[in-house]
């Protein structure tokens, strides 16, 4: 299907902002100024922007541990993400959060997550609400290859067949589960765990934006149609440890570097566009120095806004107390 | 006797107990690492901050199971283990996974021996990382100890130093009901000198790390450490302090702290744990009940709010208790004279 102009030059510079958003707190984590848990999901961007394209502020999407990217994807404020990682009050949590938690629900952004399958029992809900609701919305779990084996994944694969839920189940099938492959972790298949509980299965390369974005059409068409859920499996490539300060000894030499030059989104993107004549050079070199630009006036900003104040220890644990 | 860090020393007690008892064996996520990985190499990780690396390459792959990201079931199965003849040692990694798994340690494991009459035992060790000071946000930063404590049929350790680790952790292997071992993340390069032969250390008897005679200050887990030094400061200021390190919640030591508290009079809790139903509600009630008469002041806790944890640096610093706000609360007490307050 024709993407309209419009939806590639916006595609892009999501796919683009991700990249170098991480790139940026891979090079900034290392200077120590950068607290916590980082999670980078640099060679993973297709996915994110692929699957998200196709939604609106009323959808709703949960993501994990590697969140950044389907924050940026689903539309939340990059400045408010840095700031929000630097532990700043003007971050999108006030600095209450940090990378794991960014969150937006305006967005329909469910949040990130520092529970391993948090993400998929809480889309059967908001899945649930749009059902209810009668608000046309779908609500996509995004959740790894890893978290595909929780129990709470499981069960709300179940949850959602049984109660014909528009949801669509996004694994992103990395390869790994922090240093653990997932040859050896997942039993089976994502397809048989599919029809195991009564769902259509769809899968596609995550490094090729056009087929992501192919599949993720029909999936999610599928389930806003009321057909009940969907399980898209998505075939991806981590590009940095599982966390930042992983060395990934259990990776073979070069496999990385081979993803890099084969498997580069951002660069399949380019030179589809530009062989088909959907979209000149020049346009995406405006978008990657307008990115970089916006980045670097993010983590200028995140580095010179404010502490949260003191009073916000205390405030919002409850609505009302 | 050598220096060795909280991580090394938790090392040495699972590798002495795993050579001492072919029934031991471990389980948990990345415990080693590599499987399943392209480059082959075995043993990639040694569990996510290093505390169990080279145990694979000691006692192979029948004895160090790594596991799909499926808490339920893993620990599930280390009990079912235990209560079939072997002796697991199951890593949760960080304690507020527990969410995930509670069901088979509340009212599976820790009723086993109970609902059956007395005829199980379940020798399991849940191992976990608690505490807050390492910016990982209110996901990963819990102290769920008195959660634990609250289970009737669990043991409850939270060592305060690398030696007690050791001694701990082989007690809690030899320990034939199911123990929860919880290790605080920001202690894992505390040094100190450990022997390098095995001992154990028993659960249920307090350890002073200090005596005085103005103020008992009774403190868990590595806030033993901050008492110690506020502790320090305030003895220079002429104010002397004991300090009690009840080494396992559940069994618990009250005795110690009831002569404590008879001889000096004030009691200072220091738990890092929720303050609502915490240890410092428990054992202020214990010395209300049973030492009130020697009371000259009333009880103070210094514990966090009841919040999550931040994420934020500064909040965070906010939120935890500290060698700080020890002392302030020693001043306190110092000046305080309970039938005055009253
Ligand atoms: C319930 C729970 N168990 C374990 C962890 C620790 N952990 C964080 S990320 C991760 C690996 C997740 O792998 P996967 O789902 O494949 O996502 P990826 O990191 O590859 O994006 C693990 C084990 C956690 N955060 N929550
Ligand atoms: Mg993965």
């Amino acid at each position: 299907m024709q993407i309209a102009r419009e939806t590639l030059l916006q595609s892009y510079r999501a796919m683009r902002t991700i990249r170098v958003f991480e790139e940026r707190l891979h090079v900034e984590f290392a200077t120590g100024e950068i607290p916590g848990f980082v999670h980078l999901y640099c060679g993973e961007e297709a996915s994110a922007v692929g699957v998200c394209a196709h939604l609106n502020d009323n959808d709703t999407i949960a993501s994990t541990h590697r969140g950044h990217g389907h924050c940026i994807a689903k539309g939340v404020d990059v400045g408010g993400m840095m700031a929000e990682i630097y532990g700043r009050q003007t971050g999108v949590c006030r600095g209450k959060g940090g990378s794991m938690h960014i969150a937006d629900l305006s967005k329909g952004m469910l949040g990130a997550n520092g529970i391993v399958g948090g993400g998929p029992p809480l889309i059967c809900g908001a899945a649930l609400s749009h059902k209810v609701l009668k608000d046309n919305g779908v609500a996509i779990a995004f959740y790894g290859d890893g978290a595909s084996n929780e129990g709470f994944t499981l069960e709300s694969l179940n949850l959602a067949s049984v109660w014909q839920l528009p949801a669509v189940f996004v694994v992103e099938d990395n390869g790994y589960g922090e240093a653990t492959g997932a040859s050896y972790a997942c039993a089976g298949t994502q397809k048989d765990r599919a029809a195991g509980f009564g769902m259509p299965y769809m899968e596609c390369d995550g490094t090729d934006f056009f087929a992501v974005h192919e599949t993720a059409r029909e999936a999610i068409d599928h389930a806003r149609s009321g057909k009940g859920p969907v399980m898209l499996h998505v075939h991806l490539s981590r590009w940095y440890g599982h966390f930042e300060g992983d060395s990934m000894t259990y990776r073979k030499a070069g496999e990385v570097a081979a993803e890099k030059e084969n498997r580069d989104c951002l660069k399949h993107f380019r030179d589809r566009v530009t062989s088909a004549g959907l979209l000149d050079a020049s346009a995406l070199d405006d978008i990657d120095s307008a990115v970089n630009d916006e980045i670097e006036s993010a983590v200028i900003a995140a580095k010179a806004a404010p502490w949260p104040e003191d009073a916000a220890l205390m405030a919002d644990v409850y609505v009302k107390y | 006797m050598s220096k060795k860090s909280f991580r090394q020393a938790i090392n040495e007690a699972l590798r002495q107990e795993m050579r001492r008892d072919p029934r031991v064996i471990l389980m948990g996520e990345d415990v080693a690492g590599g499987r399943g990985g392209t480059s082959g190499v075995q043993d990639a990780w040694g569990g996510v901050l290093g505390v169990t690396k080279g145990l694979l390459t000691e006692f192979g792959e029948e004895r160090v199971w790594d596991t799909p990201i499926s808490e339920a079931s893993y620990i599930g199965a280390a009990a079912g283990a235990a209560a079939t003849g072997l002796r697991p040692v199951a890593e949760l990694m960080f304690v507020d996974f527990i969410g995930s798994c509670l069901d088979q340690v509340l009212n599976q494991a820790a009723k086993f021996r109970y609902m059956f009459g007395g005829k199980a035992r379940t020798p399991m060790v849940i191992r976990a990382m608690y505490g807050a000071g390492f910016n990982a946000a209110a996901q990963h930063s819990q102290s769920l100890y008195p959660l634990f404590t609250h289970i009737p049929g669990l043991k409850v350790v939270i060592p305060s130093s690398p030696y007690e680790a050791k001694g701990l952790l082989i007690e809690a292997i030899r320990d034939d009901d199911p123990v929860i071992f919880l290790e605080n993340k920001v202690m894992y390069d505390d040094e100190e000198d450990v022997p390098d032969e095995s001992y154990t250390i028993p659960f249920g008897e307090a350890n002073l790390t200090r005596e005085g005679e103005d103020v008992t200050i009774v403190a868990i887990g590595r806030m033993v450490g901050m008492a110690n030094e506020a502790a320090d400061r305030l003895e220079k200021q002429g104010i002397t302090c004991t300090v009690i390190d009840p080494r396992t919640t559940s069994p618990f030591d009250e005795d110690t702290i009831l002569e404590c508290v008879e001889e000096t009079g004030r009691l200072i809790v220091v738990d890092e744990s929720s303050p609502r139903c915490n240890m410092a509600c428990d054992i202020s009630a214990l010395v209300a009940e049973r030492a009130f008469g020697a009371l000259k002041a009333p009880i103070l806790r210094v514990v966090p709010p009841h919040t999550p944890v931040p994420f934020s640096t500064p909040l965070e610093k906010l939120y935890m208790p500290s060698a700080d706000k020890i002392e302030a609360a020693v001043k306190t007490v110092m000046k305080q004279h309970a039938r005055e307050v009253a």
